[in-house]
């Protein structure tokens, strides 16, 4: 059995609450670290075990945490990005609502290993009844005296509040999620200054997502080392995947890194393979923005080795035949998918968020939509097919935030490996859609 | 994407001395405030214009934001900026339940869609608009973070999964006979048809 | 701190940003910049046309930054390198950006009241393509009225945040602001309100295109067939030192005097602005020292002193100018 650290216990009832949750193990963490150990050595365990970033960008947790700077008299903040909104990715939510406690867990041994007094769950407001389990978590550590003043009879204090947003996937980007936190406009800011130095209200903050938070639970636990023996190379430990599209189980699943693909999409264990016998014809292997991958480059790599569940694995051969783990967003698609119509929803998607701030995305996530609704038109030109990759190449880059790239990204490979699906479209004059409702539904294949 | 509103806003003077929360709202409003160090209140604009908007009939007028600023104890335009940033405040009146149905990738691929068409032939309506008794407005929506229980659809707090056409037919039933306003607010958890 | 800027190496105090330096340097170097203001807090970032590429950190670590930075709001670092036209990628990225500003813009530059002085045009006409590639409706808004003085022309807009910041930090009451968001975002009053403020003129002298003119100019004449002086008055809510923009004696528009980056030198009053049209209201120092590109005046008046314009230049270019603010 592969080893499951943070969702093993799902499925045990009564979970949610902090009893149940106590039962089973539950903020032995916070124990551990409050009572034996001092703040600098959580961080070190944390640098120890090779968590990276679980939110999409992979960067390493402990290092992240280090750059905190700490002036005297100023309080520190620690922030859980919850804003989990990128196409694909639902783990975070999963996790949250599930198994509230291990996220409230791994924030009070985060928030000591930082030095934190005050700290936040900023929650996508479309999750609203997924914050009312929180909150309800949350209750309950205050009563039991895991949150508030002086946890555990221990001189560290926390208080911990859940934020709601209101529907902006671009407040998952950092400092526009601290910004919306602050009561404004969603819009990033212009870095340095980055929130390790100045974050919520100017002063050092850590922002993590739900997901790396809670893996600090059981990397406190198990130690460091330990944690980093799991998965493969500086893919280490365990992370939740988020696994949509056309496969027979669709849903979230902990895998240890560097499981292969093709177990992921095949195994029982997993995905159960493709529905209704279909053949795979393409994978968007972590969430929206990273670059699709077809059939035969997601399950081996260029080389001819297979292509496994980690960063190192998904990025070999960099962009031109790989791809990123990113958030974890794992969409399958069959042999009847359009890879122009996917996408198009994708770029709609960007179109709809893109904050406005500045003009490279403001204008040019418009101008790709609308390029693409000339394909599902049927009224694509085949020089629409270099328009739309030169104005992705113009966006990228030269924005204030990560979403240019995120936008212009999924532009740039459907084109480098389905140019011919739109050459096809355009030299036909002619989409055709098919009903994927009637197709998974009515079983007419 | 279209904007809900463009350019000035029309405001009813004695329509804003009507417009008043409840107690139990400003108690939550309050409680929200004192989640943020102090002098940092205006962190509270966005979930208390959630309560404005579950207080108010569903939607956010200039008078409901009018009032949300001056209980915050801020200038008027800042609540209009962030209210007309995020999509889930609704700038213009709308049904008592707003269906939101998810389009992006995941859903698509399995059959948003035809969900939505569906939904269009059964209320009448096509999407943007508001059935003539009010009852319901159907929006399309974006990436919701449902992916693998494609395809869904949002109302209120409620997320309604593996949409089907059936699960649809009772959704609509089941509202009709409520014949209650949805909000994001509501207490009501996870509503697994 | 020692920056290299196109080759060209110049010495900056702490703080200075690759904008400032290269500013400083002078206008082959300058990065153009729509959205950035020496005289505005938090300005700039937005536009993204003054980007430029970082080859090398710093001396300490010479790094190239990875991706293009706003230079507007990017520090100095001791030993940094820095390309801007000399690099064909930069040059190639700002074309880009000012393609994007314009396929939504109305390009209705014969009827503008800013054509000659809008920043937009001239980086059109530097860096623009000869046809659109862009073959959609553009935005459409309806123009609107924000107070009796100015019109608000959103569809020339590219939404810089200069008049937000403007009254933000020069007036005592902002009522407008940037709502909406993505390509629907737009600068807007809220419930009809006028920008009434002592200060509020000044959102048209920070607009870089013709989206806040001044309706007291509305449709008056051509700026390139107006003549700008200097002039001062005793005001007691301002420095009174504006320019005014005659036809023959008539003085047909009152601004902010701006330096060679079109930024005004120091922001004036309502009263100045509005109320004070005739010739007779103001001590005229002489002709507003016009750059020699100018449409405005080509050969028209003599240019300033060389070594007092490079002084005025390197005050500004550190954001040193006072803003002569009563109260």
């Amino acid at each position: 059995m592969p080893r499951k650290l943070l969702i093993q216990n799902v499925d045990v009832p009564g979970i949610s609450s902090l009893e149940t949750y106590r039962a089973h193990g539950g903020y032995a963490s916070v124990e551990k670290a409050l009572k034996t150990m001092r703040p600098e050595d959580v961080v070190e365990e944390v640098k120890k075990s090779g968590l990276r970033g679980r939110g999409g960008a992979g960067f390493p947790t402990g290092l992240k945490w280090s750059f905190l700077a700490k002036p005297e008299g100023v309080p520190r903040y620690l922030v859980c990005n919850a804003d989990e909104s990128e196409p694909g990715t639902f783990k975070d939510r999963f996790l949250m609502e599930k198994t509230p406690h291990s996220l409230v867990e791994g924030m009070i041994t985060s928030a000591y290993a930082l030095g934190v007094h005050t700290s936040y769950i900023y929650i996508r407001g479309e999750f609203f009844y997924v914050a009312r389990i929180l909150e309800n978590a949350i209750k309950e550590a205050y009563a039991a005296g895991l949150l508030g003043k002086n946890i555990l009879g221990t001189d560290f204090s926390l208080d911990c509040h859940v934020h709601v947003g209101a529907g902006a996937y671009i407040c998952g980007e950092e400092t526009a999620l601290l910004e919306s936190l602050e009561g404004k406009r969603g819009n990033p800011r212009i870095k340095p200054p980055f929130p390790a130095v100045a974050g919520l209200y100017g002063c050092p903050t850590v922002v993590n997502n739900v997901e790396t938070i809670a893996a600090v639970a059981p990397i406190v636990n198990m130690g460091g080392d330990e944690y980093a023996k799991i998965g493969i190379g500086k893919s280490t430990g365990t992370k939740l995947i988020s696994a949509s599209g056309h496969i027979n189980k669709p849903g979230v699943y902990e895998i240890e890194l560097g499981l292969p693909v093709e177990e992921f999409i095949y195994g029982e264990e997993y995905c159960g393979g493709m529905r209704n016998g279909k053949k795979l014809k393409a994978v968007v292997a972590g969430g929206s923005s990273v670059p699709i991958l077809p059939a035969d480059l997601i399950l081996k790599t260029a080389n001819g080795e297979p292509r496994l569940m980690s960063y190192e694995s998904l990025g070999d051969g960099g962009f031109q035949t790989g791809t990123m783990l990113g958030s974890g967003g794992f969409i399958v698609m069959n042999e009847d998918t359009s890879i122009v119509k996917n996408l198009f929803t994708f770029t709609r998607f960007y179109h709809h968020e893109s904050c406005g701030q500045c003009s490279p995305c403001r204008e040019g996530t418009g101008w790709m939509e609308k390029i693409l609704q000339k394909f599902i038109n049927g009224t694509a030109q085949e020089s629409d097919v270099d328009l739309l990759w030169d104005v992705q190449g113009k966006i990228e880059g030269k924005t204030i935030c990560p979403f240019g790239e995120a936008a212009a990204w999924p532009v740039a490979a459907a084109i480098r490996h389905f140019k011919d699906e739109f050459l096809e479209i355009a030299r036909n004059k002619k989409f055709v859609d098919i009903s994927h409702y009637e197709k998974l539904n009515g079983g007419l294949s | 994407m279209g904007a809900e509103i463009h350019g000035t806003q029309k405001f009813n003077e004695s329509k804003r001395t009507e417009i008043k929360f409840s107690e139990e709202a400003m108690a939550t409003a309050k409680l929200l405030m004192s989640n943020y160090p102090q002098g940092k209140e205006k962190s509270a604009i966005i979930p208390i214009l959630h309560i404005a908007q579950a207080e108010f009939g569903g939607w956010l007028s200039p008078e409901a934001m009018d009032y949300v600023a001056e209980i915050l104890n801020i200038r008027p335009i800042e609540v209009f900026e962030v209210a007309s940033f995020y999509t889930m405040f609704h700038l213009k009146p709308v049904g008592k339940c707003v269906f939101e149905v998810c389009q992006t990738s995941s859903c698509w691929l399995n059959g948003a869609e035809d969900i939505v068409k569906h939904i269009e032939k059964k209320l009448g309506i096509r999407v943007g608009e508001t059935t003539a008794d009010g009852m319901f407005t159907l929006k399309v929506a974006e990436c919701l973070g449902s992916c693998g229980t494609a395809p869904m659809l949002q109302c209120g707090a409620s997320y309604h999964e593996n949409l089907t056409f059936e699960k649809v037919d009772r959704l609509i039933a089941d509202y009709r006979t409520e014949n209650k306003q949805k909000n994001y607010t509501d207490l009501d958890y996870k509503n697994t048809l | 701190m020692k920056v290299t800027i196109d080759g060209i190496e110049i010495d900056v105090p702490k703080g200075t940003t690759i904008l400032q330096a290269a500013r400083m340097i002078g206008a082959d170097v300058a990065p153009p910049a729509m959205c950035y203001y020496t005289n505005l807090k938090t300005s700039g970032g937005y536009c993204r046309t003054c980007i430029v590429k970082v080859t090398q950190g710093s001396a300490a670590n010479p790094t190239p930054m990875p991706k293009p930075v706003a230079s507007c709001r990017t520090e100095v670092m001791d030993g940094m390198v820095v390309e801007n036209f000399t690099n064909p990628e930069i040059v190639e990225a700002r074309k880009g950006i000012v393609e994007f500003l314009l396929i939504n813009h109305p390009l209705d530059c014969p009827v503008c009241d800013q054509a000659g002085e809008c920043k937009l045009q001239d980086l059109g006409y530097e860096n623009g393509l000869a046809e659109s590639r862009y073959e959609f409706e553009r935005r459409e808004y309806e123009m609107i009225d924000i107070g009796e003085k100015i019109k608000l022309h959103m569809n020339r807009c590219i939404l810089c945040y200069r008049c937000v910041k403007v009254a933000e930090q020069i007036t005592d009451g902002r009522v407008h602001g940037v709502i909406n968001r993505g390509d629907a975002a737009e600068i807007s009053t809220y419930i009809e309100q006028a920008i009434d403020n002592e200060f509020s003129g000044n959102v048209i002298d920070v607009c870089p295109v013709g989206a806040l003119t001044d309706k007291t100019f509305r449709f008056k004449q051509r700026v390139w067939f107006t003549k700008p002086m200097n002039a001062h008055r005793n005001c007691t809510s301002c420095s009174g030192k504006v320019r005014l923009w005659f036809k023959g004696d008539d003085v047909l528009r009152v601004t902010a005097r701006k330096d060679e980056w079109d930024e005004a030198e120091e922001f004036i009053c309502n009263g100045c602005r509005y109320d004070h049209k005739s010739k007779y209201d103001w001590v005229i120092e002489g002709p507003a020292p016009i750059h020699r590109q100018s449409v405005i005046s080509q050969n028209k008046y003599a240019n300033l002193d060389e070594k007092k314009l490079q002084e005025l230049k390197n005050q500004k270019a550190l954001g040193f100018m006072k803003i002569d603010k009563k109260p």
